[in-house]
């Protein structure tokens, strides 16, 4: 009964740990897509936790406080399409920038602002997501097998958690089954073709990046107001590569998505929960041995030892029309 | 396929034109100031005092561009074909287990203009050995390196961490650094030459691998302008396919450039782990290499443009240590948000003013941006 409690328990966090993950990917799943790459998901979140933090410990609304989140993180994602969109600058410099200044103005806006080393000040039951207590957990709790996967597994995560699930079948709507998804899929392959069909090429990547900034700012919004109560510095931690290893590791796919994010957030419950205990034949795994799987696990597949990642045709080539 | 852009003159194009965009991304690190709640021009006037008003600021100027212009050469030799080596970050700290390796076994027993060599060697080693495994991925089973050198990154870091958490730490310390190297593995100070022109040091780290920086700078240039591996990695970065055509051979253009820039970002670790600390510590590296990026792409990909920016950075970072030290709150992490709009003004957005410098120098003399004079007017 131990090991299944602790298997549980496992599996809880990996899917807390996986949420952040997973809307960080979906969210460069959109503009990936569309033909740009992005590696600003990290700075976008950074942003959307800290804005989100910020505006909820102001005004002493969680909603609002994921408004704000959204509404920075899409701003940045603005100057990403105004640099590689309409300027047709570098896309990897113009992401690389992003970051940069994500991680700088957080800090010192933070530090300005609310004078606590760059902390936001610690959030009040109200003004964070609390989490959901599905009917019966309590009661049936006790009952062995279903009653902890009800009760802690499915149970008990806040709003978000629940919304970035269910964005994985929304963008598979969105992309596989709406005009709007074949077109931003066909603008990431062929935008010339786009072009001449009389859709702005332009307008549409623009469209899919602000899809991108929506789901950063929740990833940083779920960041700051429920994993933690506030914002940290730099507490995306990397998080938003992580999800760019496993947008490849997925094949721009979304419910692939979902299962490479799901891997790579039990990699990290389990080096938390292992933490230098011995493993059955391994014997004892370095924390940073787990910590590096992800990245490892990424690199042997764009080497193209676990099938081949193909990446959408027209990333990263600014469109020129011909003239 | 048509260039969108007519000619400008070169002074324009590699003078002007990084310049104003170098203007706007202070004016606009300048409203952050101001949303702080601090006067930006005396900011700047502070930054500028402590990074040149005395001998000490500008030996520490010089020790921060030493670092810069070894990062800004690495990403820039990637650059110039065609490979944007976001890895130099990496590739500098594993650079740092070489150099651990061979200044702790000769630091007892050789002086240090021995050891220096050595480390040198181990240093550009690893470093090319760690840009190896993603150059040959992107030439061979063509995956992106950007993101393998972003994953080579992380795994470095793991690894370090791992090693000075671990083996590498002295058993008496708790610190997670390798123990201090003795008299044999200490790069000898370069401050008396500041002291030559009247200026008073106190103490800085300024040390001959400034020197060697520059060296690199110079033999960076003569290798992509001067020898036929570099205008073959040119054409490489200019077209690949051209350079197919040319018969110049993929694989080994990729790696070889990837494996030079790899060995000067390996370099880059010798400043301050010799230069400064005296030993190997976590997070020694501390961006340096994505300063590397902002560096190369304000210097224009040209040495003597790098070396400008690195010194340029390195005002920004001592400068910026005395303004923590003025205005609390203004602390280092202003330096970051200048260096991204840097970045995202001299590098992303490096055409936006374009059109309009053009349309001005235009409207002064047709020729000059390579329009015929109209007729009936000028010559």
């Amino acid at each position: 009964m131990d090991v299944f409690n602790a298997i549980v328990q496992t599996l809880d966090s990996t899917i807390r740990l996986s949420v952040p993950l997973l809307l960080a990917c979906l969210a460069g799943l959109y503009s990936e897509r569309a033909g740009i790459f992005d590696i600003g998901l990290e700075g976008k979140m950074l942003v959307g936790a800290f804005a989100g933090a910020a505006a909820a410990s102001v005004f002493h609304s969680a909603f609002l406080g994921l408004g704000m989140a959204i509404l920075i993180s899409v701003a940045f994602a603005m100057i990403h399409g105004f640099a590689s969109i309409t300027h047709r600058g570098n896309q990897i410099v113009s992401g690389v920038a992003i970051n940069f200044i994500a991680a700088g103005s957080t800090i010192i806006l933070g530090q300005a602002w609310f004078q606590q080393g760059g902390r936001t000040p610690a959030l009040q039951p109200g003004e964070r997501f609390e989490a959901i207590i599905w009917p019966g957990a309590d009661a049936i709790h006790d009952v062995p097998i279903i009653g902890p996967i009800y009760a802690e597994l499915l149970s008990g995560h806040s709003i978000l958690v629940y919304l970035a699930f269910l964005m994985v079948p929304f963008t598979w709507w969105v992309l596989f089954r709406t005009r709007f998804g074949l077109r931003l899929r066909a603008v990431g392959e062929n935008p010339a073709a786009v072009d001449t069909a009389g859709i702005s090429v332009a307008w549409l990547r623009y469209r899919a990046l602000i899809c991108t900034g929506i789901l950063t700012g929740i990833a940083g919004a779920y960041l700051s107001m429920v994993q933690n109560g506030g914002f940290v510095k730099d507490m995306t931690a990397g998080k938003g590569y992580i999800a760019l290893a496993a947008l490849i590791f997925a094949k721009w796919k979304p419910v692939n998505a979902m299962f490479a994010c799901l891997l790579f957030g039990f990699l990290d419950a389990l080096s938390i929960r292992l933490q230098g205990s011995p493993l059955p034949i391994i014997g004892k795994v370095p924390v940073q041995f787990m910590q590096a799987l992800p990245y490892i696990l990424t690199v042997i597949l764009l080497a193209g030892f676990i099938g081949k990642a193909i990446p959408p045709r027209a990333g990263g080539v600014p469109y020129v029309k011909e003239r | 396929m048509s260039t969108p852009y007519a000619k400008l003159p070169a002074w324009a194009d590699y003078g002007l034109i990084p310049l104003i965009n170098l203007f706007v991304a202070f004016v606009v690190a300048g409203f952050v100031v101001l949303l702080v709640g601090e006067n930006p021009l005396r900011a700047a006037v502070i930054l500028v005092e402590g990074a040149f008003g005395k001998g000490t600021g500008i030996a520490f100027t010089l020790f921060y561009a030493t670092t810069f212009i070894f990062t800004g050469l690495s990403v820039a030799v990637a650059a110039h074909c065609g490979l944007f080596n976001i890895g130099t970050e990496g590739q500098a700290y594993i650079a740092g287990l070489g150099i651990a390796v061979v200044c702790l076994s000769f630091d007892t027993t050789l002086p240090w203009w021995l050891t220096f060599p050595l480390a040198i060697v181990a240093a550009a080693v690893v470093g090319a050995l760690w840009a190896l495994i993603p150059a040959y991925l992107q030439a061979k089973r063509g995956s992106h390196i950007v993101i393998t050198t972003i994953m080579f990154n992380f795994i470095a870091a793991s690894i370090m961490v791992y090693l000075l958490v671990g083996p590498l730490k002295p058993a008496a310390s708790q610190a997670p650094q390798t123990r201090n190297f003795f008299a044999g593995a200490e790069l000898p100070k370069l401050n008396w030459i500041i002291e030559l022109f009247g200026a008073k040091i106190r103490s800085a780290p300024l040390n001959i691998s400034f020197l060697l920086a520059l060296a690199m700078a110079f033999l960076v240039w003569l290798l992509i302008w001067r020898t036929k591996l570099g205008y073959e990695m040119r054409t490489y970065g200019h077209s690949p396919k051209a350079a197919r055509y040319a018969g110049i051979s993929e694989t080994r253009i990729i790696i070889t450039a990837m494996m030079i820039s790899g060995a000067l970002a390996g370099m880059m670790a010798l400043n301050p782990v010799m230069g400064d600390q005296h030993n190997v510590a976590i997070d020694f590296v501390s961006g340096a290499g994505f300063v590397g990026i902002a560096v190369a792409l304000m210097g224009r990909l040209h040495p003597v443009g790098i070396v400008l920016a690195a010194i340029l950075f390195g005002m920004l970072y001592q400068g910026g240590a005395e303004l923590a030290f003025e205005m609390p709150a203004i602390s280092r992490d202003m330096i970051v948000i200048i260096q991204g709009l840097v970045i995202l003004f001299a590098g992303a957005l490096e055409h936006m003013f374009r059109p309009y410098i053009q349309a001005l120098f235009a409207s002064f003399n047709p020729r000059s941006v390579g329009m015929e004079a109209i007729k009936g007017k000028g010559a």
